[in-house]
């Protein structure tokens, strides 16, 4: 019975974080947005008291329960080590249980240095040995990075096929661009991850895993327990050797010994177990012994200062418009190439780069949901995986709150649509090299009038026609007023007022210069209400 | 920094669409037509002796009424090049033009249209290697190109006349029957003293019909009335032999409800017939636009002739002007093709109250939709920063007709008409190829036929898409 809820119940959760991660269009996230809200590391850093309660009130009447139901690799490990059942029923077809595994030593030492190291990496702001620890965004990066991609390709077939049939039911999407980076970290992850849970089951929550740790201390002092009935138990064994978690040990003679850091309260012994011995049951005011619970420490952090990369260098594109002298075609566009930022551009929301780094463990939810293929994971080391903003390929458009919605982890905090357009992350800046007019007196003003700030004005380069500040108007060095058309039909180069940009990128994305745009955004280092 | 010249036009490949297996000249238009009807009147052979021809009164040429516009030719994806960035290659499939060439002298067809400036400059040289290999004589058919000088630098009388020679070349020919001064009227007087008179382009060709080698000297005309008088009031002076206007049931009376700038065609057709000048048609199908109609002008149609196409209205309408020499149409695909030569295998010429019900009701109709008359010709194409001008503006009118493109958001179908128009637009114009890249330079405006002001109507349509994705409408 035990067993059966915890699966269902660990099905639901494990499809409902999968959903969220590949679901490109956002539709999802209010119904299932909830359960990566309850993800304890992410709440934590998130300081999101109710969640943290929740999973503590659990784990406090029913144990380690939050690692066979809530957390998604938790789930997917049990998934390999279902598999690595059928390696056992092949030779022995007649066997009920695979009665593979067996109880191992505790290795309190190993588990509680990985926790404090894990927070001392956490509170020194060392971002890259956190988030390989953090096993929900851990989990996020292996769907992420290996199964939204087959996921997008699918969608885009049925995208193909919805095409030819004229209905729009589905739609094509940008490919995601994982850096090779994270496929390899991916990969590497779910590597280990399967041998570890192929063998020997839960090792990996039982050593390595900072959460698994930290609720595993707390679930000694857990109001229920799996406990063994001494006057039903045979001493056979099948406990043990069903025990994913290795915590079980029966010695004849003995009473069974059952480490609760370790019992993830999956049932699979209650199965087991014949004779009917073993309950989820509560126990009695008995003195435990002394457990330490250890949750990270999410003090003041000290911020971050940022290494300044000077001497961004632009090339100019230079764009040759010709006479055309035959009809059709399409001109070649060249990819636009990222510009290099010295303060890395964050989503509105996250107050700063600093703020982002410190709370985000690179679960890649967010970067999996920009439907604006604007986020994308850093490879940096100091941001390793997590999302920073780039606008080659779009720009962070207005209507769109999507990965604040997602982040379970506080590193990108709730906004409203309004509070969005009121929020600069960065600021526009101008680059003459590129600049059509300034570099092939070619007439543009992209920037200016896509501005959804209206911070870009486009003023004559000629110094000589001025503008009068009481009725707007500009005159040219005679003093003759210039009306719309003749102002139009200057050569006019873009300026920006910085106090109005909220760093959207749009310029940037629409800028005719190839590669590097004429106007790009530079970061703030911390976001501001304007 | 890359190199300059992958700007260069030179180096523009065929269309984007890599998809497409194959696309119209040029770019990824389905051609002149929409859908035909299914079975019924495409069953039974065509007749190949049939055709309805009209005679030439100064050369005596019998002139099938259908002519061959070589503008639309059919492309096919190339191997692509090494450079990942350009546009997924294509080039005209020979095979086919060839096949559709042979197909249409078969059956009748003997006039064929085409220009220096066509498909990118590869018309010409298609045209002529497809006449060769019909194996028909060159006296068994009439061959129409232009002198396309749009280009200042192609305004010399020494570039004039390479680009006449040129034809001849690509033409494999000797003579050309019928030789255009190539859209005049775009840019006023101004603009035809410069391609035409001032540098002796025109005394030159019309030399060369003294010589033989034009049979007969004409031109096309777009836009400016003054440009149209002009030439018809020195008529005396230059012997016109026949003159192409744009003429189809819609333009007849209403060419300027899409634009104040252009001449209705009434006006134009009235103005040869008075003075015995053949008129060659183009747009007779408006780029296709007049097939592709809105449902209820389809039901309209379709409800007076079951089995005739909605295409097929529109050539009987022309057709049914005697002054008319021939009809022109860019057939793309083989159907068209075929469901012309029906039309035209003979023509059943549309009684004055079908031509007047068609230019008063179905063309009041029609004109109450607010389409962008672009008709896909490609002539505003390459947009110097990579827009598909066309495929954008076809895209809208598609939405247009279709009713999606509602005017706010208590539209009843205005979440059906978001996602249909969003979704389709990402489909039909790619990201990088939409209108918010237009930075208005205005390079498009100058070689519109119908004077569309490009950029204030891809302008217009991005603020469009904007409040359609932000539901700001």
């Amino acid at each position: 019975m035990l067993k059966l809820t915890r699966r269902i119940l660990a099905v639901i959760f494990w499809l409902g974080i999968t959903i969220l991660f590949l679901d490109f269009t956002g539709t999802m996230q209010p119904i299932l947005g909830w359960m990566v809200k309850l993800q304890f590391l992410p709440s934590v850093l998130a300081h999101h008291l109710p969640s943290i309660a929740i999973v503590l009130v659990l784990t406090l009447v029913l144990g380690r329960i939050y690692c066979s139901i809530i957390c998604p690799l938790g789930v997917l490990q049990d998934f390999f080590a279902w598999i690595g059942r059928w390696r056992i029923f092949r030779k022995n077809r007649k066997a009920k249980f695979a009665n593979k595994y067996s109880y191992s030593k505790p290795k309190t030492w190993l588990r509680l240095t990985v926790l404090v190291l894990f927070i001392v990496m956490l509170v020194a702001g060392f971002n890259a040995g956190v988030i390989l620890m953090a096993p929900y965004s851990t989990y996020g990066r292996l769907v992420a990075s290996l199964l939204q991609p087959l996921y997008i390709g699918i969608n885009n077939l049925l995208a193909h096929w919805s095409e030819a049939q004229d209905n729009y039911l589905f739609y094509q999407v940008e490919p995601n661009n994982n850096p090779t980076l994270l496929i390899i970290i991916s990969a590497a992850m779910m590597l280990i991850l399967f041998v570890l849970a192929f063998l020997h089951g839960r090792t990996y929550c039982n050593t390595i895993c900072p959460v698994g740790t930290t609720l595993g201390y707390i679930a000694k002092f857990s109001r229920l327990k799996m406990q063994v009935d001494e006057d039903k138990c045979i001493k056979c064994g099948l406990c043990e050797k069903n025990c994913k978690a290795a915590c079980i040990k029966v010695e004849k003679g003995e009473p069974v010994f059952v480490d609760y850091t370790r019992c993830v309260v999956c049932g699979n012994c209650q199965t087991a177990c014949e004779k009917g011995a073993l309950h989820l049951a509560p126990v009695g005011r008995k003195r435990l012994n002394q457990g330490q619970s250890n949750t990270p420490n999410e003090g003041d952090l000290s911020r971050r200062s940022f290494l300044a990369i000077t001497g961004t260098t632009m090339a100019a594109a230079a764009i040759k418009a010709q006479e055309k002298t035959t009809d059709g075609g399409l001109a070649t566009i060249e990819d636009k190439l990222v510009p290099e930022r010295k303060t890395s551009l964050t989503p509105p929301g996250s107050l700063s780069a600093a703020n982002l780094q410190q709370h985000c463990t690179a679960c890649q939810l967010c970067i999996a949901n920009c439907p604006n293929g604007v986020l994308r994971p850093s490879t940096s080391i100091e941001h390793l995986l997590q999302p920073e903003m780039q606008y080659d390929k779009g720009f962070c458009r207005p209507e769109c709150t999507r990965c604040a919605d997602v982040c379970p982890t506080g590193a990108i905090k709730p906004i409203t649509k309004e509070e969005k357009t009121a929020i600069q992350i960065g600021h526009a800046v101008w680059i003459k090299e590129n600049c059509l007019p300034a570099t092939q007196e070619q007439k543009c003003g992209s920037c200016a009038s896509h501005c959804p700030a209206e911070a870009i004005q486009m003023v004559p380069i000629d110094k000589s026609i001025k503008q009068n500040p009481e009725d707007g108007q500009w005159y040219d060095a005679e003093g003759n007023q210039l009306d719309w058309r003749a102002v139009n039909d200057l050569l006019r180069i873009p300026v920006v007022d910085a106090e109005k940009c909220i760093g959207c990128g749009k310029c940037e994305y629409l800028c005719p210069a190839r590669p590097f745009s004429a106007i790009y955004v530079e970061g703030n280092d911390v976001h501001r209400e304007i | 920094m890359k190199d300059i010249s992958r700007r260069d036009f030179l180096k523009i490949a065929g269309a984007a669409t890599a998809t497409a297996a194959i696309a119209s000249c040029g770019g990824n238009s389905n051609g002149e037509f929409g859908d035909l009807d299914p079975a019924g009147h495409h069953t039974g052979a065509i007749p190949t002796d049939k055709m309805t021809y009209r005679t030439n009164p100064n050369t005596g040429d019998k002139v099938s009424i259908l002519g061959y516009g070589m503008m639309r030719l059919p492309n096919k994806p190339v191997t692509p090049t090494k450079d990942p960035s350009a546009p997924a290659p294509e080039e005209i499939d020979q095979e086919q033009v060839n096949k559709l060439v042979k197909f249409a002298l078969d059956h009748g067809v003997n006039y064929f249209d085409t220009s220096p400036a066509y498909c990118q400059g590869h018309s010409e040289e298609s045209t002529g290697i497809a006449l060769k290999a019909s194996g028909y004589d060159r006296s068994k058919y009439f061959i129409a190109t232009k002198l396309s000088n749009f280009a200042p630098q192609q305004q010399t009388h020494e570039e004039g006349v390479k680009m006449f020679q040129n034809s001849l070349k690509y033409l494999q020919t000797d003579y050309i029957d019928y030789l255009l001064l190539h859209a005049v009227g775009g840019g006023g007087l101004e603009n035809l003293n410069q391609r035409f008179i001032d540098n002796g382009v025109l005394d030159y060709l019309m030399e060369q019909r003294e010589k033989g080698a034009i049979r007969n000297l004409g031109f096309s005309f777009h836009g400016d009335v003054e440009v149209f008088d002009y030439l018809m009031d020195n008529h005396d002076k230059y012997h016109w032999d026949f003159v192409q206007i744009q003429m189809n049931y819609v333009d007849w009376k209403l060419a300027n409800e899409s634009n104040s700038r252009n001449v209705d065609g009434e006006y134009l057709y009235g103005e040869l017939e008075k003075r015995g000048i053949p008129a060659v048609i183009m747009e007779p199908l408006l780029g296709g636009r007049l097939s592709k109609m809105p449902d209820h002008i389809v039901a309209t149609l379709k409800q007076q002739r079951p089995e005739d196409s909605v295409a097929s209205w529109a050539f009987r309408y022309v057709g049914s002007k005697p002054n008319v020499l021939t009809a022109l149409s860019g057939m793309t695909y083989m159907e068209h093709l075929e469901d012309n030569l029906r039309t035209y295998s003979p023509l059943v010429p549309l009684s004055a109250e079908e031509q007047e019900w068609l230019e008063t009701e179905i063309a009041n109709l029609y004109v109450s939709y607010p389409t962008i008359p672009c008709n896909d010709c490609k002539y505003c194409m390459p947009c110097p920063y990579g827009l598909d001008i066309p495929a954008i503006f076809v895209h809208y009118n598609k939405c247009v007709n279709k009713g999606n493109v509602p005017e706010n958001q208590q539209a009843e179908n205005y979440r059906e008409a978001r996602r249909a128009f969003l979704v389709g637009y990402d489909r039909a114009v790619p990201k990088l190829r939409q209108a918010s890249h237009c930075i208005g330079c205005g390079k498009c405006s100058p070689h519109c036929p119908q004077n569309i002001r490009i950029p204030m109507e891809l302008h217009r349509i991005d603020d469009f898409v904007e409040k359609l994705k932000q539901n700001t409408l």
